[in-house]
């Protein structure tokens, strides 16, 4: 684990994604990702969950039994997620309303747990930094992209703010349906995959 | 690392990590509560008067302004089966989506297309009055199946209990793009003027495939939202099942006979 801070922070966004290779924090990225502005406030808790959990898990790595380490990080990684989730009913009512349950499932996101089992039990506390602003930086980047497909295509709009303007309010464009359900994001997500592949041909699996 | 692995050890540190988690769970939340709560309000209070017509969909209003506009509006819990107004009860604290599934403060409803089974036994309505007290409008909390799951809203009348002066979806589960216009503002902007009743007094309300045409040909009419016909019929039959006797069809008449008075 000699990573310089550099590549600590970059890795994820392309050569170690955590959704475009990991394949890791799909479910929210599908349920969220219909419109920029929940993707947004979405990447904002995964980020400050990413980064309490790395730093709390890092901090008290060397005392944590062995034995119930996974219930300890779960335990942490749930704590900070009510958190989130109070911050947001509080101050952004609207957006958490959208979100609902997926804020709260982030506790279940695989990101989160799969970085304070793999990188935060073994590294000190700022390398663990690095490494949550680097993997929320790696997720948001694909959740953002695919937000920006989604609401543009789907609902001719970004930030929520009319683009392209709708037949159904007098405008010309005819909304992809496709785009605002979820299967809409796993076909975007799969063309990220296949983008990121054609020029990093060393992620391709072998085949079997 | 001998000593991670003593029992005792083990159980000390867990109990200390969810000692050290839980203060700091409680403590968000018991700081942030009063401002989720006033969120809460705020929010029924954008739905009511987005029904109204007061507000208009899309339309940022700050906490202040919502508070001035909700100022002639009052809440008032009534007896759904007499129709009545419960003046004793405060309509800030009471809870009619848990009454409407406690069988002592709810009743049992015939199946019905709405696929509500029990209604609550008193329910929160909001009633705009003139300096006479006059009623010049009701706004009446509607719920009931679409196509994938209930859908809940405002219905809002005029003070002649009979024409709408608006409608207004907070929370539905219908398809985006088909079902889901039941928020569109355009389709919603088709509602106000239209009637409930026809001339012989029987609720006459629906939306209708297609086009209806506007107010004065059709005023019981609706258009339909295309690819939404569930959906559709769902918002016909929520609508007559709460106008109609196990709704809130005393307490309009009450309203119109003595002006909704106990």
């Amino acid at each position: 684990m000699a990573d310089s801070k550099r590549d600590v922070l970059l890795d994820p966004l392309f050569n170690n994604n955590p959704i475009a290779l990991q394949v890791l924090g799909i479910c929210s990225a599908l349920a969220v990702s219909t419109k920029l502005e929940t993707s947004a406030v979405m990447c904002g808790a995964v980020l400050f969950v990413l980064l309490g959990s790395n730093i709390a898990v890092s901090l008290i790595r060397n005392h944590i039994p062995p034995s119930v380490r996974i219930i300890v990080q779960l335990t942490v990684i749930a704590s900070l997620v009510i958190i989130a989730d109070q911050f947001l009913k509080a101050f952004l009512y609207d957006t958490s309303k959208q979100l609902s349950v997926f804020v709260g499932l982030i506790i279940t996101n695989c990101i989160i747990m799969g970085r304070a089992e793999a990188y935060a039990m073994q590294n000190g506390v700022g390398m663990s930094l690095y490494d949550a602003v680097g993997n929320a930086a790696g997720y948001s980047l694909i959740l953002m992209g695919t937000a920006f497909l989604r609401e543009l295509f789907g609902s001719g709009k970004l930030f929520g703010a009319s683009v392209l303007p709708l037949v159904t309010e007098g405008g010309w464009y005819n909304p992809n349906g496709l785009m605002v359900l979820s299967p809409g994001a796993f076909f975007i997500i799969g063309i990220f995959i296949w983008m990121i592949r054609v020029f990093k041909p060393d992620q391709v699996e072998e085949e079997g | 690392m001998q000593r991670l692995n003593q029992p005792k050890y083990i159980i000390i540190f867990s109990v200390i990590v969810c000692l050290v988690c839980s203060i700091f769970v409680s403590a968000t939340n018991v700081s942030l509560r009063d401002r989720q709560e006033v969120n809460e309000v705020l929010d029924m209070q954008k739905n009511v008067l987005q029904a109204a017509g007061v507000m208009q969909p899309g339309q940022a209003m700050t906490a202040d302004e919502i508070a001035a506009a909700f100022e002639n509006v009052k809440a008032v819990v009534i007896d759904v089966k007499t129709g009545k107004p419960l003046p004793d009860v405060d309509p800030a604290t009471y809870d009619q989506a848990k009454a409407a599934k406690d069988p002592d403060l709810s009743f049992a409803v015939d199946k019905n297309p709405s696929l509500i089974s029990r209604v609550p036994n008193q329910a929160k309505v909001y009633e705009v009055r003139d300096a006479g007290g006059k009623v010049e409008m009701v706004v009446l909390p509607i719920e009931g199946y679409g196509l994938w799951g209930t859908l809940y809203g405002f219905l809002a009348i005029d003070g002649d209990i009979n024409t709408i002066k608006g409608i207004t979806y907070y929370k539905h589960k219908e398809t985006p793009g088909l079902g889901g216009e039941v928020d569109n503002p355009n389709w919603k902007a088709l509602w106000p003027g239209r009637r409930l009743y026809d001339g012989s007094g029987e609720i006459a309300i629906e939306v209708i495939k297609g086009l209806a045409g506007p107010v004065d040909q059709a005023p019981h009419k609706v258009d339909g939202l295309s690819g939404a016909t569930i959906t559709a019929r769902g918002v016909t039959n929520m609508l007559h099942f709460w106008l109609g006797e196990n709704g809130f069809g005393p307490y309009l008449e009450n309203l119109r006979t003595n002006g909704g008075q106990a």
